[in-house]
């Protein structure tokens, strides 16, 4: 057993299968903000993936296991009691296991079963708790460390927070929310808000806040992916807001892509760009554009940005 | 309209005439729409606890028809016809033939639980969604539906090595569906990433084309051990729904025949 590591300032870190493709921009800006705010982050060893959305269908205890594997990892083998996940897949994954250990015995019966057979220790529920990525920068900088490393940077800067389903659906998985005034809401999310308002940015009235992307059928039903993405774009700008700021590589990718495939095939054109909220918050921190890599992401915010002098 | 909720009624039961006199008295125009009685001839008893054995349908007995779900539904803000209250309920009462009515549509669940969320008694009907198609699939109803195509190629990869590769799933269920890659949007997106990722990430994902990215011990301990379970469960799921002993059922009728044929 591993010495436990009990603080916000050092956290596991597990960022999952889709911030090593097409999230990359995510993955590098969560590190580099971490270097910049002075906290560490440790990767989980040897992680697997967290069984995404798409293995509970062939079995819920496949995707309960192997979640349950990551954070047998991170505790039992890394003696962390926090386990980061900036994904919102594999944030939801992570939370549905916790919940599906402490209260089915069929999970507990399984997870056993498969981890022995496996070769490692069983991951028993109240072990380590996972939070997300704006939990993290919540938690261990809070909105008035914010406030006073960034100064007001992003002023000036619309921003439309989405958050998407996997943050904050269903609401059994996610105890301790909606429990009065500090804590996050899953009927309004308001975290991501908080950051980048402390950090000076104008978080407008955004009513799809937690819209349906479609993520889960972005390439399997991509018509029903681009109505939903659509309107979400449009709403965006009815809002007055000049970016969407994201929290999930789901998300992120399904709206550029289908800003683009509602361009091609319907004619529906939108400007809005998309960034992630790291890569906005390690800007207001003073990090480059190239250091967050905001070029490299498919909807380019770099010029909305610089024509508001940030 | 004298009848509430017209659009739930199938365009076809509708029975509606300019004129009409029925025992002498005009009941032309506001009164003269009915709608036909239907006729149920047979019930499948066995629809909801096959439903119920697969993942995901496991509290459809818990829904008691408030319609919270499709009140709730993103796919239905869309598509009327999705209507995952209704749904269950056939499910419940056994009406077979009225569920095959939509049965190319349910599969297009996206998954974003605001049912599962808002459910006053934890049925989980994004889960009895996910169920309900596989039933579907698994009974010849429908083909295969190109999310389950997904799912397939998921755990493949998961099996094999423990992680996701996105472009190597992608590749996957495009040729699983039989659909071309090379699709102007698709096209267009795949430029602006070449165009954007840095060198090392676009080398890098080169390699993991060839050389997949692998949980260490994977192939040796931990991918044999999920495989056993997923095949027991696989197995547990065509026992629920009979097909072995549907498949030796068909193979017994056909065996005769060649019998015959053969003397």
């Amino acid at each position: 057993m591993a010495e436990i590591i009990n603080t916000m300032k050092r956290v596991a870190y597990y960022h999952g299968c889709a911030l090593d493709g097409t999230g990359h921009g995510y993955n590098r800006s969560t590190r580099a903000l971490a270097g910049v705010l002075g906290l560490e982050l440790e990767d989980v060893k040897n992680w697997n993936c967290c069984g995404a959305m798409e293995t509970k269908n062939i079995d819920n205890e496949v995707q309960t296991y192997l979640s349950s594997r990551v954070l047998s990892i991170a505790a039992n083998e890394m003696g962390h009691t926090k386990v980061m996940a900036p994904c919102n897949g594999c944030y939801h994954n992570l939370k549905k296991a916790e919940y599906d250990l402490g209260h089915k015995e069929k999970s507990r019966e399984v997870v056993e079963r498969i981890s022995r057979k496996a070769g490692h220790e069983p991951y028993k529920a109240g072990q380590i708790e996972t939070i997300h990525a704006v939990d993290w920068i919540m938690e261990s900088i809070g909105e008035e460390g914010i406030r006073e490393r960034t100064k007001g940077k992003l002023k000036g800067l619309k921003v439309a927070n989405y958050y998407g389903c996997m943050y904050t659906r269903p609401r059994h998985i996610f105890p301790g929310r909606d429990a009065g005034p500090g804590t996050e809401s899953n009927f309004r999310p308001h975290f991501m808000d908080d950051i980048l308002d402390a950090a000076g940015a104008n978080s407008v009235d955004f009513a799809m806040k937690s819209a349906c992307c479609g993520g889960a059928h972005t390439l399997c039903d991509s018509d029903t992916s681009t109505k939903l993405c659509i309107n979400i774009l449009q709403a965006a700008e009815a809002s007055g807001a000049d970016v969407v700021a994201t929290e999930c590589p789901t998300c992120h990718a399904g709206l550029e892509m289908h800003q683009i495939r509602a361009e091609k095939v319907y004619g529906i054109k939108t400007k809005v760009k998309m960034i992630y909220f790291t890569q906005l918050l390690g800007i207001a921190m003073g990090l480059s554009h190239r250091k967050v890599g905001l070029q490299e992401n498919v909807s380019d915010a770099s010029s909305v940005l610089k024509a508001k002098g940030i | 309209m004298a009848i509430h909720e017209k659009s739930l009624i199938r365009p076809e039961d509708i029975k509606s005439q300019e004129n009409l006199v029925i025992d002498g008295i005009d009941v032309s125009g506001h009164w003269s729409t009915f709608i036909s009685a239907r006729n149920i001839t047979d019930y499948n008893e066995k629809m909801q606890d096959e439903i119920a054995a697969l993942p995901g349908g496991e509290n459809i007995h818990r829904c008691w028809q408030c319609g919270s779900c499709t009140n709730a539904c993103t796919v239905n803000a869309l598509e009327p016809r999705f209507n995952p209250r209704y749904w269950i309920y056939l499910i419940r009462m056994g009406l077979e033939s009225e569920l095959l009515r939509d049965k190319d549509i349910i599969w297009q669940c996206v998954s974003c639980n605001k049912c599962t969320n808002i459910c006053p008694r934890d049925v989980v009907p994004e889960g009895i969604m996910k169920a309900t198609a596989k039933w579907l699939e698994l009974k010849g109803h429908t083909e295969v539906n190109p999310s389950t195509h997904f799912d397939e190629a998921f755990m493949e990869q998961i099996s094999a090595t423990g992680r996701i590769e996105e472009g190597k799933t992608m590749r996957m269920l495009f040729k699983r569906t039989g659909r071309s890659l090379f699709q102007d949007w698709l096209i267009e997106m795949v430029k602006r990433i070449a165009v954007k990722m840095p060198m090392h990430y676009v080398f890098g994902m080169g390699i993991e084309q060839i050389i997949p990215p692998r949980v260490s011990g994977w192939r040796k301990q931990l991918g044999p051990a999920l495989d056993e379970y997923v095949h027991e469960s696989e197995k547990k799921q065509r026992q629920a729904l009979g097909l072995d002993q549907l498949i030796s059922m068909a193979q017994a009728e056909v065996r005769p025949a060649h019998h015959k044929a053969a003397e």
